[in-house]
């Protein structure tokens, strides 16, 4: 278990490089850069501009000093915000977009887990159709369309909470609920898929015939293997709430990461892209690890070699 | 006599899996939606042409230049209201359509393509081709693609696409001009995204039926590599293929909103839903229905998507977990 845990978290290094090296060479092979935008520089502060940069050197040594300095952690200064680091500014923008995409998950598991299970309880009732339907209904509606939609309902129509920005409790509601509601949808319908086949195997068989109590079959041996494809979409699911916080910022107006990167590209500021872009693949990886490891301590059959 | 028998054992299989749709309500409801809406936005935008004369570029006369507002609500001249520019909503609906349903249809064919011929190469050769391209599909699956791709598309994105993309949307799109080369940008970009989990479907398919007679069958009878997997292996995985592929399309139209939600996915002079809803939710608050028609629109479309998918995944292969 641990030399898999040892492996995995080695693997991580290569494969962010990996993502680094493509992102910087997509950046790199584009026409245009950062400068070609401004007006038109005279040569000699363009050349003196380039040597800071080392943009005067040819694309080997570029590319090589780009990653002797990603495998540091320096990701040097912004382009754009002069006089910043990458760094500072990624941690500045970081907890705006973590507290969203968080909190986002939590109430994506709990109303989800909890509809998902009462529905396999009661297949077939009235619950179960009018909870998948509004599952799938969920899934259908984008959610830059439902964030603006709560927004018109709640925030300017009934003027029950604050339309955008930053500040406190009250402004979380909105941003958190458009961006939980498909991972909602998604979990609620997991769940009740794998409850409904594992409530049917052989070992929830044998619990009953134990003689063990009907609440407790379902807490202590039917969750447990009815939790495991939930798990296992945490994976793509985060990699789902990275997109969809910069939705959500961009419609609720936060000054969280998933906007800085955003506009770092279009901007072609060339160290704050890669240093966000290598941030969140580490930060992907490393969750995906931690998701893969639960699968053992959820599914006693999985082992790991 | 052998062809004619499996002729008629395949039909059947196909006329129960069929049967069997059409027993699933929402299922049913969801593919009478879907042909409904392709029908609609493939003739639709002609209808209008000739009963009212709106086009989803034409601004009517009665709307002045520099007029105060030129967003008018539903009436009976323009069942969906009109745009920012007195543009009719429901002539540029269908036509956003047209663009949203292409980009789900073709990137899917892309994914389709990639995925299929790689899972059949990597689970016929088995042994360490297998193990090598399953390796790299691993690799990835753990790539935070969405980064990618918001960087690809902005990159190269108006006037800065790659030579061959440009040479394939002049060939295949007419006109050369940047809005049209961003949607094959699109179409090339979400397919190479969503190949992985249809390679990897397809793959423990085949990895079940190599060693089943027919195939040993037509090894026998001198029939090539490349015959076998695609002439015999291929058809044979075409359930879960199909399953797949009905539910990839609304997830690639999602991504494709999203990304021109921020403005990089599909660009003016062409519109989509996504982006047609984008512009809407500007003036959300004064002109609703700029925001609702669209995206009412794509909702129900990616809810009939999603349906047919999941009728079709208990219709074709039962076996397989309901997600």
């Amino acid at each position: 278990m641990l030399g898999f845990i040892l492996k995995r978290l080695l693997i991580i290094i290569p494969m962010a490089l990996l993502v680094v090296s493509v992102t910087w060479a997509l950046i790199r092979i584009a026409p245009g850069s950062f400068y070609s935008n401004e007006k038109t520089l005279p040569p000699a502060i363009e050349a003196n501009i380039k040597r800071k940069y080392g943009l005067d050197k040819p694309w080997y040594q570029q590319y090589f000093l780009m990653i002797s300095n990603v495998v540091r952690g320096d990701f040097g200064d912004s382009l754009k915000y002069q006089g910043e680091s990458v760094n500072d500014i990624i941690k500045r923008h970081l907890p705006y977009s973590a507290t969203i995409g968080a909190l986002a998950y939590l109430v994506a598991l709990m109303v989800g887990l909890s509809a998902g299970i009462v529905a396999s309880i009661r297949q077939n009732s009235g619950f179960d159709y009018g909870s998948m339907a509004t599952a799938m209904l969920g899934l259908s509606v984008p959610n830059f369309v439902l964030g603006p939609i709560l927004v018109l309902v709640f925030a300017l129509g009934v003027y029950w909470l604050p339309p955008a920005r930053w500040g406190g409790m009250t402004n979380l509601i909105l941003p958190v609920l458009t961006l939980a509601a498909i991972y909602m949808a998604y979990i609620a319908r997991l769940t009740r898929a794998g409850m409904l086949e594992v409530m049917r195997s052989d070992y929830i068989r044998t619990a009953r015939a134990k003689g063990l109590s009907e609440t407790s079959v379902l807490l202590r041996h039917g969750i447990r293997g009815g939790l495991i494809p939930v798990v296992s979409y945490t994976g793509p699911a985060l990699a789902g709430l990275l997109a969809g916080t910069v939705v959500v910022e961009k419609v609720f107006a936060i000054p969280g990461l998933g906007n800085i990167f955003i506009q770092s590209v279009l901007n072609r500021d060339e160290p704050l892209t890669l240093g966000i872009v290598a941030f969140l693949s580490i930060l992907i990886m490393v969750f995906n690890l931690i998701v893969d490891i639960s699968y053992g301590i959820l599914d006693p059959r999985i082992r790991y070699d | 006599m052998a062809e004619e028998l499996r002729q008629i054992k395949g039909t059947s299989l196909w006329r129960d899996a069929w049967k069997r749709l059409l027993k699933n309500r929402l299922s049913v409801i969801g593919l009478i939606l879907l042909v409904f809406m392709i029908i609609a936005v493939t003739i639709g935008p002609f209808i209008i042409l000739k009963t009212t004369g709106f086009t989803a570029d034409y601004v009517p006369s009665q709307v002045e230049e520099g007029g105060l507002v030129n967003s008018f609500p539903p009436s009976f001249q323009h069942p969906m209201g009109t745009d920012e520019a007195g543009r009719d909503l429901l002539a540029r609906v269908l036509q956003g359509g047209r663009i949203s349903l292409l980009v789900g249809i073709i990137s899917t064919i892309v994914s389709l393509i990639v995925g299929v011929s790689y899972g059949a190469i990597a689970g016929y050769f088995g042994g360490r081709i297998d193990n090598i391209m399953m390796r790299i599909v691993d690799v990835f699956y753990a790539i935070p693609y969405i980064l990618i791709v918001i960087v690809l598309l902005s990159v190269f994105g108006g006037p800065n696409a790659p030579d061959f993309i440009t040479a394939l949307s002049e060939k295949i799109g007419g006109a050369g001009n940047q809005g049209m080369s961003q949607i094959f940008l699109l179409f090339f970009a979400l397919g190479l995204v969503s190949w992985l989990t249809m390679a990897r479907v397809v793959r423990g398919q085949v990895l079940s039926l190599k060693n089943e007679e027919f195939v040993l069958a037509a090894r026998a009878s001198g029939v090539s590599t490349f015959g076998i997997i695609f002439r015999h292996l291929v058809p044979n995985v075409l359930g879960p293929v199909i399953v797949y592929a009905t539910l990839t399309v609304p997830s690639v139209m999602l991504t494709e909103a999203f990304l021109s939600f921020l403005g990089l996915g599909v660009q003016a002079p062409y519109a989509s839903w996504g982006s047609l809803a984008a512009d809407g939710i500007k003036n959300i608050s004064i002109f609703p229905w700029q925001l609702i028609f669209p995206s009412v629109t794509m909702a129900l479309t990616l809810f009939s998507l999603n349906f047919l998918g999941d009728g079709l995944r208990d219709a074709l292969d039962p076996q397989t977990r309901k997600f």
